[in-house]
């Protein structure tokens, strides 16, 4: 450990007042930096998800490494999409001594409620290499739909 | 009384833990969020495994760099989703998976073995043979 004199100045006892300001905007940054990347909030449920869409579909995303396909459960109810399963790590034998445990078995379940009407019928998932991705195409009247304008 | 039903619930639930990203140990020299997947190390006698967890990762994606010592391990990701798509509520990032460890034991690097399934890398890593204590007998004339 180093030891450094403690030199009461002009700012007080900060050995460099512009460091402190340096560090204080760098932190300020990083804050700034994760709020533009437009993270929301989890709401603390598993697994954190992305929905996304495009014209004819909205696209619900999730990374679940480890859970093999015939543990989830997908289901739609009104407009909801509800998302089960359970992530089974298999133990390794007694012989084996942990150095890291990282990795977190357990159930999961969630519910999202969707933000157009969807074609229930057509939902269609997959997971593949540990993400999950559920399709489900919007419904017709939901569609935006071009009129053509006739000419006389 | 317990009814019998919440007995049998009691199992863990999973929480959501967010991504962790890399605090770059190296300097990065391209462009885009780097991520330090969820490992488990493991050791038997013969043979030190590890699994980490890389969603998104193609078998072929897979990098594994051991030097000495020290083992790297990194993923690159295919992109989720096309480009057409709007993101209508991004809860995670998805980025490439770096990680380094240092080892103890000596590894025989003809006998390592890696697989991917289900977005989790194994990666077996075989012991070198120690020469190992051998009993002599001593015979009776």
């Amino acid at each position: 450990m180093a030891v450094i004199r403690w030199k009461p100045g002009f700012f007080g006892w900060h050995r460099d007042p512009f460091a402190e300001m340096h560090r204080l905007r760098r932190e300020m940054d990083n804050l700034l930096a994760t709020h533009e990347r437009g993270i929301a909030s989890t709401a603390g449920v598993f697994p954190a998800l992305n929905l996304s869409e495009d014209e004819d579909n909205l696209y619900v995303r999730a990374e679940l490494p480890g859970v093999v396909p015939e543990e989830i459960e997908i289901t739609t109810k009104e407009n909801n999409l509800i998302i089960k399963g359970e992530r089974k790590i298999t133990t390794e034998g007694e012989k084996v001594s942990y150095h890291r445990r990282e990795r977190e078995a357990g159930s999961f379940r969630r519910i999202i409620s969707l933000p157009t009407r969807v074609d229930a019928d057509k939902v269609t998932a997959v997971c593949k290499k540990g993400v999950l991705t559920v399709t489900l195409p919007k419904a017709a009247e939901t569609k935006p739909r071009q009129i053509e304008v006739k000419p006389q | 009384m317990v009814p019998e039903e919440v007995i049998t619930m009691a199992d863990k639930e999973l929480q959501v833990r967010e991504k962790r990203e890399l605090q770059a140990d190296a300097e990065q020299t391209r462009s885009g969020l780097v991520f330090t997947p969820a490992v488990d190390i493991f050791e038997s006698e013969e043979e030190i495994t590890l699994l980490a967890d890389m969603p998104g990762v193609p078998s072929d994606g897979v990098t594994i760099d051991l030097q000495n010592d020290e083992l790297k391990v990194a993923g690159e990701v295919e992109p989720q989703g096309s480009e057409n798509e709007t993101s209508l509520v991004r809860e995670y990032e998805t980025g490439r998976f770096h990680r380094h460890f240092s080892l103890s034991d000596r590894i025989d690097q003809s006998r390592i073995s890696a697989s991917m399934k289900d977005g989790v890398l194994r990666l077996v890593l075989p012991k070198v043979e120690k020469a190992k204590p051998r009993k002599i007998e001593v015979k009776a004339e």
